[in-house]
């Protein structure tokens, strides 16, 4: 299964901010529905995302139900040397997922 | 050569039928959504659907039933043996003579020839099967097959169009042609052309099949809506693909 679809540069110039797209595949069940005999679907939502650039937080998120499916993230990020962006999130079920994408700096 | 004849007799028979919107006044419901939610579709990178797109190419691939047999071991690559058919379906079954759509020819290959479990109908890995075929299609016109044993089921399909139902008693054209582009509710209404299917709807958080598209707005009426792979489901579509015969294809597409 597509963990999911990447935007990101792979050349960036040094300090200067580049922009990352993710669209993360997950059903973000918001544990508010029913199915179809009455009984409460549970919740399964991806709780927490961390991306990490050479080894350092870039980013960190909380999430809640009010999230969409799918859900889209876009942030900037700046490098001083190359290295690899690291995004690992997970969800309710104790799933985690990880997606790396090496950066190189120029300039 | 052989296309575009099929593609000019496709329109003139659109144009000759009373009604129904002229080609040149045809439009895409892409055309009139928010343009936020026209850049979602426009980037591959962007529209949630590739997600199921990238599933499905990976299904057909993966060797699946006694056989060890994928797709692909019949099919080959499916950029050239898969484009343009997602265009041409409903096309006649040679087995039964009765008309198939793509996601009933996807589940008879999965069950019959791969001998592997059946798809259930709407569920994601065949709906990524069909994204990822549809978009083998993608840019291409829609060519409707030209088989005389479709005839029945277009007229059929076309009665169903144009048929009051459900407690509302509205009929698909009572909207979709006499109050297209105005709105119902906040949503503007489109013209109905099933040029992106599967799609993947906001509303629904997900990818979805016309026959998903066609079932909502029939409870949405208030009707009891055919069974998914029914005859009049099938009817509907090749209605509207003859409806929207040499629009573009655009799925996996987005919708509100």
């Amino acid at each position: 299964m597509a963990n999911a679809l990447l935007d990101i540069p792979g050349t960036v110039r040094r300090g200067e901010a580049f922009t990352v797209k993710i669209v993360l595949s997950h059903v973000m069940e918001t544990g508010y529905r029913r199915d179809i005999s009455g009984k409460p679907i549970p919740r399964n939502i991806i709780t927490r995302f961390v991306a990490t650039l050479g080894g350092e937080e870039v980013i960190r998120l909380d999430l809640t139900q009010a999230v969409a499916a799918n859900p889209y993230f876009g942030f900037q990020a700046r490098a001083e040397t190359s290295g690899p962006l690291v995004m690992t999130w997970e969800d309710d079920e104790g799933v985690s997922y990880r997606e790396e994408v090496a950066i190189t700096v120029t300039g | 050569m052989r296309g575009f004849l099929a593609l000019l007799l496709a329109c003139g028979g659109l144009a000759a039928a009373a009604g129904e919107p002229s080609a040149d006044r045809r439009i895409s419901g892409f055309a009139t959504m928010h343009p936020d939610t026209q850049a979602m579709q426009r980037s591959d990178r962007l529209n949630p659907a590739m997600l199921w797109v990238a599933e499905g190419a990976r299904a057909w691939t993966t060797p699946a039933g006694p056989a060890g047999q994928s797709c692909a071991s019949c099919h080959g690559e499916a950029v050239r043996s898969m484009a343009g058919a997602a265009a041409r379906y409903p096309v006649v079954d040679a087995a039964t003579g009765k008309p198939r759509d793509l996601a009933g020819q996807i589940r008879a290959c999965r069950s019959e020839r791969q001998r592997a479990g059946d798809w259930a109908p709407e569920s994601r890995p065949l709906l990524a099967m069909e994204a990822f075929l549809g978009l083998q299609s993608r840019g291409q016109p829609i060519l409707p097959a030209l088989d005389s044993r479709l005839e029945a089921s277009i007229e059929a399909g076309r009665a169903l169009f144009n048929a009051r139902i459900g407690q509302l008693n509205l009929s698909c054209a009572g909207c979709h042609e006499d109050n297209a582009g105005r709105r119902l509710g906040g949503s503007l209404i489109p013209q109905g052309h099933p040029t992106g299917y599967p799609i993947y709807r906001l509303e629904w958080q997900g990818l979805g099949s016309l026959q998903r598209r066609l079932r909502n707005c029939m409870t949405g009426v208030r009707a009891e809506p055919y069974p998914y792979g029914s005859a009049e489901l099938i009817a509907l579509e090749l209605y509207l693909k003859r409806r929207a015969a040499g629009m573009v294809i655009e799925t996996p597409a987005v919708r509100p």
